[in-house]
């Protein structure tokens, strides 16, 4: 949540005397290490995977770089699988993200409020984040595990019958669903705390004197004053979930029938499981592409909206 | 003092991150140098070599220590042979890691894997073939033939052995006796008719009880292969080359499971975990079970009542049930002296008694016939029959689906399967899908 | 704001307090089963039991080698942060206080990788690990890491804000660049520095996805991914209560440590928030 609090105004200050050392490389050497870095490990994987997309290069079937055109473009798109995957992870997207941030927001405005209990439930809310993904997932699959499971057991309290909810195609998705939304809200919740920290005042003054009560405050002053929270949020949750993929290997391992299977689950098992590299480095760029488009709205959109307020 | 300490200490840290990459890379290579020499003094005086040995765990009990255990008898009898022993997940995890290292540059001697990975293995050049080692041991061809023909089938391409049996297992029944009792059978169902039958008058929704699971998860090809055999026709031909996933006995089969959850109602519809179907069975909730041989010492371990192990029900064409397990394999590209040093850890491993032991402590199938013979195996099926119940089915048993590219080919199957019980679709439909993926699939090994 | 002082209503309240129970009793049942015999781990009944006992944890360590997996994890995270908050701060320091020719690009570079995180490469990046031989290797799951374009961003927001005059004062002293940055900026950003490493330590700690992909050794294995094939292992019998006490063992180091340090942790998170 750093916005720009000081603008850069000046050039290089430094006076002369004692600056020995001032050559016009020092920036760069400064730099070495994180660019170094940064080319090997983010801009040549990139446009290795942009290379290796128009290939096919699959162990399997013994082909070690034949040239293919742009045909693996070609068979992703024309993939029922590949549709499939989508649809999945823009599901996953649009159902965790709304979800999430609807409940870390109403979390965040009343544990702003200073009572007794506030402090250990924004402790109980927010524990879920310092734990690893990987024991969240134990944790929910004994959960959701039919007849002993303590989500159907307490469904049989009600006199639900069992649900078995990573087993069932339609129950498997939003069951993976719950328990992110479980993993993430607390951690949003802490973007929206501090987001609320620095609402001004006065407007609330102004407002109650206007005999302006809760909800007409919340409609007309705080959920407008956090929309640029709420824009930079969802996109870095948006991101989150298209990079969603610890839980899926010990839950559902994508299945019943593709239903829980995820972009890069999906990618995970085309390169490692079916060494299929040729593909997987078709599905990489799609997934960049993907990436940069989210982050280029987020940047026009964040931006713009912070400089209105 | 300070600021000197720091920009030395920037400068160590920034040659270190440069420099990273090249100094670790002898370590890997540490071991080849010494092999060129101890190639011709074979006889004489062994040298040291260390074998690395990866396998998967996938049925109960803590079988990574008993590895352990076997791992330094051998050690103990070959003390020049150092095996490392690498406990890598489930089968599938096991073969993803496999390949992940021999793509990596660094080979593993000698891993166990299911035994239909045959062909991907091979596919890949990744395992040799196993007759020249077999054959320079007096006793090569005899100990071929003592292991089981219907294990073998997933063994071998033709002439030639690329896998020795040694974790294999087979699809059989549990089932709960005094469930079974209660609906009026003292026998477990011996067919069709018979097990819808007991498993209804088990069923009780209300209680939670069910008739009957049959898991479809993790290996949902598996087991719902029997009922293809059952119905006389199995998923595959020999060369692994062709699958029969829409064939008329195929389609009898798996309307028959799917009418088990949809139409008769006694086993819970969508996908069963492979996992759960166990521990239902242990806790008493559920008459019978369709689950690997593999889980026989789990089971009897926690059941609390007494069970019984049979032959899977029989279909039209009689009794049949698909092999399963793993095989060792002997990787490409490793030295000879490796090779020989994994050769001797297989033949170690499968020794009668040893691999008739390992069957005990785990419930796998003892492969070699001899291993039966030995007096701790009889003295066991004295004491409890059920053991003996896996290899008398055995008769009847097919090789398991294996066919090129099989990683894709279970994947394409095992997703319309789960399409079946979870009820999205019906299993013409389904079949004939998988059908034509797998043929897209396979394309390019028809020969 | 106003709101702060007032109280949540009882409905509210209410309705917290059954959202915390949801979120509560995860845990706790884990904990309960992790210390019920194993032969009662999915017994219908009463969550605690007369017969409680720790064999489950002897159970789940001697079945795999957590102290090892521990010790892997605290080796990377450690490298990861120290790595991180050397390159952060070299680069946060440039960006905030000198200009020199392709600093926009230089900038484009740090912007891009924020933009498309090390998951999304991991086929590319698995290539040139194994081409450094770096596989089972603790640097391989460190370096797609370490050059931190989050970390950069957020010390450089803190540089900017350092007074032109400290800066000056140092040089006139006749310090170095890198003196004044040790003397001046560095313990000026302390709290920065901090609350990024908390984030990048929880980050790191509960990864899992590139680390499984790059360790094949059981003795290189993080813990999070020795839990994953833990879980795997035990869940042929679906041993329950062997699995929570793996699990428990995994979250506890980090919850007690979180429990202690609730306030340092919420704040660092509040102020860095990606990642």
């Amino acid at each position: 949540m750093a916005e720009p609090v000081v603008q850069p105004k000046r050039k290089a200050t430094a006076p002369k005397r004692g600056t020995v050392s001032t050559g016009w490389w020092r920036p760069y050497l400064m730099l070495s290490p994180a660019i170094v870095l940064l080319l090997a490990f983010t801009i040549y994987p990139m446009l290795a995977a942009g290379y290796m997309s128009f290939f096919k290069i699959n162990l399997a079937t013994k082909q070690q770089m034949v040239f293919n055109g742009i045909a693996n473009y070609k068979d992703l798109l024309a993939s029922p699988a590949f549709h499939t995957v989508m649809k999945n992870t823009v599901l996953f997207a649009f159902g965790t993200v709304p979800f999430s941030l609807g409940l870390a927001m109403f979390l965040a405005i009343q544990l702003n409020k200073q009572f007794k209990l506030s402090g250990i439930f924004r402790t109980l809310f927010f524990y879920p984040t310092v734990i690893p993904m990987m024991s969240a997932a134990t944790i929910w699959l004994f959960m959701y595990t039919p007849q002993y499971g303590i989500i159907n057991r307490f469904l049989g309290f009600f006199g639900i019958p069992d649900i078995n909810f990573l087993g069932s195609s339609t129950w498997a998705l939003p069951a993976i669903m719950m328990m992110t939304v479980w993993k993430d809200a607390g951690y949003f919740m802490l973007f929206y705390l501090a987001g609320l920290q620095n609402l001004p005042t006065e407007l609330y003054e102004a407002a109650e004197l206007d005999g302006a009560n809760g909800w007409v405050q919340f409609r007309r002053l705080t959920f407008p004053l956090l929309m640029p929270t709420t824009l930079f949020v969802s996109t870095v949750s948006l991101i989150n979930s298209f990079k969603t993929v610890d839980q899926l290997f010990l839950m559902t391992g994508g299945g019943p029938n593709n239903a829980t299977n995820l972009l890069l689950f999906n990618l995970w098992e085309l390169a490692f499981s079916f060494h299929d590299k040729g593909m997987a480095a078709t599905l990489t760029v799609v997934l960049v592409v993907i990436l940069l488009i989210l982050a280029i709205i987020q940047n026009q959109w964040v931006d713009k909206k912070i400089h209105y307020n | 003092m300070a600021r000197r300490w720091l920009s030395a200490f920037l400068v160590v840290m920034l040659l270190a991150l440069a420099g990273c990459g090249s100094s670790k890379a002898p370590e890997t290579q540490g071991t080849d140098s010494t092999q060129g020499a101890a190639e011709n003094s074979k006889t004489e005086q062994p040298k040291d070599v260390e074998i690395s040995f990866y396998y998967p765990v996938a049925v109960g009990g803590p079988l990574t220590k008993i590895i352990d255990n076997m791992v330094a008898e051998f050690t103990k009898a070959n003390p020049h042979i150092k095996v490392k022993p690498v406990f890598s997940g489930n089968y599938a995890d096991t073969l993803t890691k496999v390949q992940t290292q021999i793509q990596g540059g660094s080979i593993p001697e000698v891993a166990v894997l299911l035994s239909t990975d045959i062909y991907t293995l091979v596919d890949q050049d990744a395992i040799i073939p196993l007759n020249d080692l077999i054959k320079a041991d007096k006793d090569g061809a005899e100990y071929l033939a003592d292991f089981y023909p219907a294990f073998m089938a997933n063994s071998q391409i033709g002439d030639t052995t690329y896998g020795i049996p040694f974790q294999r297992s087979m699809v059989v029944m549990y089932y709960n006796k005094d469930l079974l009792a209660k609906a009026g059978y003292t026998n477990p169902p011996k067919n069709w008719d018979e097990l819808v039958d007991a498993a209804k008058k088990i069923t009780d929704t209300a209680n939670g009880v069910w008739g009957i699971k049959i898991p479809s998860d993790g290996y949902p090809y598996w087991l719902t292969q029997g009922f293809a055999i059952q119905s006389g026709k199995n998923l595959m031909s020999s060369d692994g080359a062709e699958v029969y996933f829409n064939s008329q006995e195929n389609i009898k089969g798996l309307t028959f499971w799917k009418d088990l959850a949809y139409t008769h109602k006694v086993m819970p519809e969508g996908v069963i975990a492979w996992t759960a179907a166990p521990t239902d069975f242990i806790s008493g909730k559920v008459g019978m079970i369709y689950h690997s041989s593999g889980s026989l010492a789990n089971i009897t371990a926690n059941a609390k009542f007494p069970f019984g192990v049979a032959f899977l029900p029989a279909g039209e064409k009689g009794f049949g049930s698909p092999t399963g397990g793993g095989n060792f394999y002997v990787f490409k590209g490793i030295s000879k002296e490796k090779e020989q040093a994994a050769w001797q850890f297989i033949r170690f491993m499968t020794e009668p008694a040893r691999i008739a032991q390992w069957g005990l402590d785990t419930g796998y199938v003892a492969p070699r016939k001899a291993a039966w013979e030995t007096q701790v195996m009889k003295d066991a099926a004295a004491k409890d029959p059920n053991v003996l119940v896996a290899r008398d089915q055995l008769q009847y048993a097919a090789a398991e689906l294996s066919v090129h590219n099989n990683p894709q080919i279970y994947k394409v199957y095992g997703n319309q399967l789960q399409a079946i019980i979870t009820g999205q679709s019906d299993v013409k439909t389904a079949v004939d899908a998988a059908q034509k993926e797998a043929e897209a699939i396979l394309a390019p090994f028809k020969k | 704001m106003q709101q702060r002082r007032n109280s949540a209503s009882v409905p509210v309240l209410i309705i917290l307090g059954l959202m915390a129970a949801a979120w509560v009793i995860p845990l706790l049942w884990t904990f309960a089963t992790s210390l019920r015999p194993s032969d009662q781990s999915v017994a219908v009944g009463s969550w605690l039991t007369t017969d409680m006992t720790l064999a489950n944890f002897q159970r789940a360590l001697d079945y795999a080698p957590f102290g090892q997996y521990l010790i892997n994890t605290v080796i990377i995270v450690v490298g990861i942060l120290v790595m991180q908050l050397i390159t952060a701060t070299l680069a946060g320091y440039v960006f905030a206080r000198m200009n020199f020719p392709g600093r926009d690009l230089i900038f484009l570079l740090f912007l891009l990788q924020l933009m498309v995180p090390a998951e999304a490469l991991v086929v590319p990046n698995y290539t040139t690990i194994r081409l450094l031989k770096l596989v089972d290797n603790p640097l391989a799951i460190m370096l797609p890491y370490v050059a931190s374009a989050f970390g950069t961003f957020l010390i450089r927001q803190t540089f900017r804000q350092v007074p032109k005059e400290l800066e000056e004062a140092s040089v006139i002293d006749g310090c170095s660049t890198m003196q004044t940055l040790w003397h001046v900026f560095i313990p000026l950003a302390r709290p920065t520095l901090v609350a990024f490493g908390l984030v990048s330590v929880s980050y790191h700690w509960n990864n899992f996805f590139w680390p499984m992909i790059v360790t094949n050794d059981p003795a290189r294995r993080p813990l999070t991914v020795g839990l994953a094939l833990f879980a795997k292992a035990v869940e042929a019998g679906a041993d329950w209560s062997l699995v929570t006490a793996g699990t428990v063992i995994v979250i506890l180091p980090l919850l007690a440590v979180f429990l202690i340090f609730q306030r340092q942790f919420i704040s660092s998170f509040m102020q860095s928030g990606i990642k």
